[in-house]
């Protein structure tokens, strides 16, 4: 070995230590910082995933804003609609600090190569499932995400703050709908009670699954992409939640929650994780017509998308000859 | 020469009010600078009247890189928007 | 920082003006006298402002119907604000149709209870709403959206500016709210349909294609319906015929920059404003309004 490969040995643990060390002290990993190859494709990775969630996500609720019973909720659904388009792009713009590309990330969307959280992939049949959703699947979200305000890598953590503001609305948006249909008919209050039969479940898979069998996260925790795992956040999510239902007067659908004194939490049942799998892998009520919602709009948008860009060709051609 | 189909990247600027920096905040895609200027607005402050924006185009931005230890580099030079303390962290959030 | 301290930090509103989507809604109306002023008919306010009021409404619903289908995702946040910017007004026309609906000097007209906009917007049926037939017509592609955004706003915002010296107080608030909105509508759907009619061969032919679909509804929005004529007299409305040259001005101005033809204008007349509809609201309405119906005195 020559001088100059011991050099750049050398200098490339350097680098790593200086990137382990900045994480070790809690500060921001930047983008323009030298970091492992490993690192920038996970974050990617979570990124882009976290991004085609917030995209895809706007298709179950989405589906109510023409047909919300009153002219106040249709506005509060469309403005939260418009938030999680909004969320979609603050993502993709972190992940682009990295050198990925959106129409690349789209693609892999779009091809199935990337996923996005599962929990979209249920249908929305009840109105009722606004405030549902709101209420335990943003829940499960903000629980999820506001760890992740801290993530090591800095775009992603500063996007999150902004987006973890905004879902805590979301939250209470949600809440107030059901607190409002469970003062209401005896029709409205079975409504909310069919929805969360139907969203319980699917919100504690969102968490991912049990840490035993979670291939991630050792190597997450130990970079601070991720701060918590999994089975810490789902009981996170259940002792917050129990409080929030019985003030709702809605029961959750597990004969086995109660509360545990001796560990000072809650316990719980199993979640499915056979349903799950099947839902990751493609397999969920609603995966191919999400997928296929986001590759029409994608590809009919195309002749659009070409116009702007020729027309903007052709105005900066105008002006270089006008000069 | 045949025109990218793609729209360029532009780097969005924010100042929240008078008397503070403008702040990046993040990016977006736009097909020329008019366009991503109005989709700023829209995106990242909500039509907030008053509040002064500024797009540029994600590739003519020239920046120094921290771990070079660029001798140019300092937060009062013009390439500064990555610095980390240019950005707009409530401080009520701590650890940032 | 534990986990609580950050979700206090969160929960925390303190620069959420800046930064969160659907809040911070002013009150346009605050400090504003809401009585019906003298010298002004109730029953024809109430009508006038269920024209206004319907045609922002319908306008939104095809606006949301983009929702999740906008060509690049920068768009749908456009194309949402604008459909939540026409949803208020809406709201606030429907509102002050219905207050002012009780209060015409007409005996005949006198209700006991005050309809509220969800009343208004969810209880009745296609022939007594008052929009033109422009924004009831079924969406299309983006060339369609847009033309007729740029059509539709091109109108309205002439409409609204004049409205803002309305001798109603509550009109002319709206009308002073919406014209900084409309604007910035019509400036959206101007620049797109420039970058459409002067972009690609496509786009070009599908922007014209829009434009021949749509133009024969533009007669329409000049057409005088009598509400609107004594509206006018009355000093609370506009004479719908007196935007028509703004309008010309404004549509010929952007067609030029787009490379697009001018058609002819088309001869006055009165449809909707009657409550003449085509089929296409008949089906918008049995989407907005199932739900509602279904579920007759409930509370949302």
């Amino acid at each position: 070995m020559d001088a100059a490969d011991t050099d750049a040995r050398t200098g490339a643990d350097a680098r790593l230590a200086d990137f382990e060390r900045t994480i070790e002290r809690d500060q921001r990993i930047e983008p323009r910082d030298w970091m492992p190859d490993r690192y920038r494709s996970t974050m990617v990775r979570q990124i882009a995933q976290h991004a085609h969630s917030e995209i895809i996500g706007m298709q179950p609720e989405g589906a109510w804003i023409t047909r919300a019973p009153s002219l106040r909720r249709k506005a509060i659904l469309l403005a939260k609609v418009q938030d999680e388009a909004g969320h979609g792009l603050y993502l993709y713009s972190a992940a682009e600090t990295l050198g990925a590309d959106r129409p690349e990330l789209t693609a892999r969307l779009i091809s199935g190569r990337q996923k996005y959280s599962s929990i979209f992939n249920y249908p929305t049949p009840s109105f009722a499932d606004v405030g549902v959703i709101g209420w335990l699947v943003d829940g499960a979200a903000i629980c999820n995400q506001v760890p992740l305000c801290r993530s090591s890598y800095g775009p992603y953590a500063r996007a999150m703050i902004r987006i973890c503001k905004e879902e805590s609305f979301h939250q209470r948006q949600g809440y107030e709908l059901l607190m409002t249909l469970m003062r209401g008919t005896e029709a409205q209050r079975r409504m909310v009670q069919e929805s969360v039969d139907r969203w319980w479940w699917p919100s504690l898979m969102m968490f991912g699954p049990p840490d035993a069998e979670s291939t991630h996260t050792a190597q997450s925790m130990a970079w601070k992409i991720k701060r918590h795992t999994n089975d810490e956040l789902r009981q996170r999510f259940v002792d917050m939640t129990v409080p929030q239902a019985a003030a709702l007067g809605v029961t959750l659908p597990d004969p086995d929650l109660r509360w545990n004194a001796e560990r000072g939490h809650h316990d719980f049942g199993e979640v499915d994780w056979s349903e799950l799998k099947r839902v990751i892998s493609g397999d969920g009520p609603c995966n191919a017509e999400r997928i296929e919602v986001r590759r029409a709009a994608h590809e009919d948008g195309a002749w659009v998308r070409e116009a702007a860009a020729a027309h903007a060709a052709k105005r900066a051609r105008r002006e270089g000859e006008a000069a | 020469m045949e025109p990218s189909r793609e729209w360029p990247l532009y780097e969005v600027f924010v100042r929240g009010k008078r008397g503070l920096n403008h702040v990046h905040v993040g990016s977006l895609r736009a097909a020329d600078a008019e366009m991503a200027l109005r989709n700023a607005r829209d995106l990242y402050t909500r039509r907030n009247e008053g509040v002064s924006i500024w797009v540029v185009e994600a590739k003519a931005i020239t920046a120094s890189s921290p771990d070079e230890k660029d001798p140019f580099f300092a937060p009062s030079g013009d390439k500064v928007y990555r610095h980390p303390t240019f950005y707009d962290i409530p401080e009520n959030v701590p650890h940032m | 920082m534990s986990f609580d301290n950050a979700l206090g930090a969160i929960a925390e509103d303190n620069d959420e003006a800046r930064w969160a989507f659907g809040t911070g809604f002013h009150d346009p109306l605050a400090g504003i006298d809401a009585s019906v002023p003298d010298g002004v008919d109730g029953a024809d306010l109430a009508a006038y402002c269920l024209m206004l009021g319907d045609d922002a409404l319908v306008m939104s619903h095809r606006l949301q119907e983009w929702c999740t289908h906008a060509p690049e995702l920068e768009e749908e946040v456009a194309l949402a604000n604008i459909a939540l910017d026409l949803l208020g007004q809406a709201r606030l026309l429907l509102a002050r149709a219905g207050a002012a609906m009780g209060t015409g000097q007409d005996e005949t007209a006198l209700t006991e209870t005050v309809l509220t906009e969800d009343a208004l917007a969810f209880f009745r049926d296609a022939p007594e709403f008052r929009n033109v037939r422009l924004v009831e017509e079924p969406n299309g592609d983006f060339a369609h959206a847009i033309v007729r955004l740029l059509l539709f706003s091109t109108w309205r915002l002439a409409l609204l500016d004049r409205l803002t010296s309305s001798a109603d107080p509550v009109l002319a608030a709206v009308a002073a709210k919406g014209v900084k909105e409309v604007a910035y509508h019509r400036d959206h759907a101007a620049l797109w349909t420039i970058r459409l009619g002067d972009g690609t061969e496509e786009s070009h032919r599908r922007t014209r294609r829009a434009l021949d679909v749509l133009w024969p509804a533009t007669g329409e929005l000049f057409g005088v319906h009598e509400v609107e004529r004594r509206a006018a007299a009355a000093g609370f409305g506009v004479d719908p015929a007196d935007v028509r040259a703004e309008f010309d001005a404004v549509v010929g101005e952007v067609l030029a920059a787009a490379a697009l033809p001018c058609p002819a204008p088309v001869p006055a007349e009165v449809a909707g404003r009657g409550g003449a509809h085509s089929a296409a609201l008949g089906a918008l309405l049995a989407d907005m309004q199932g739900l509602a119906r279904a579920h007759p005195g409930a509370t949302w």
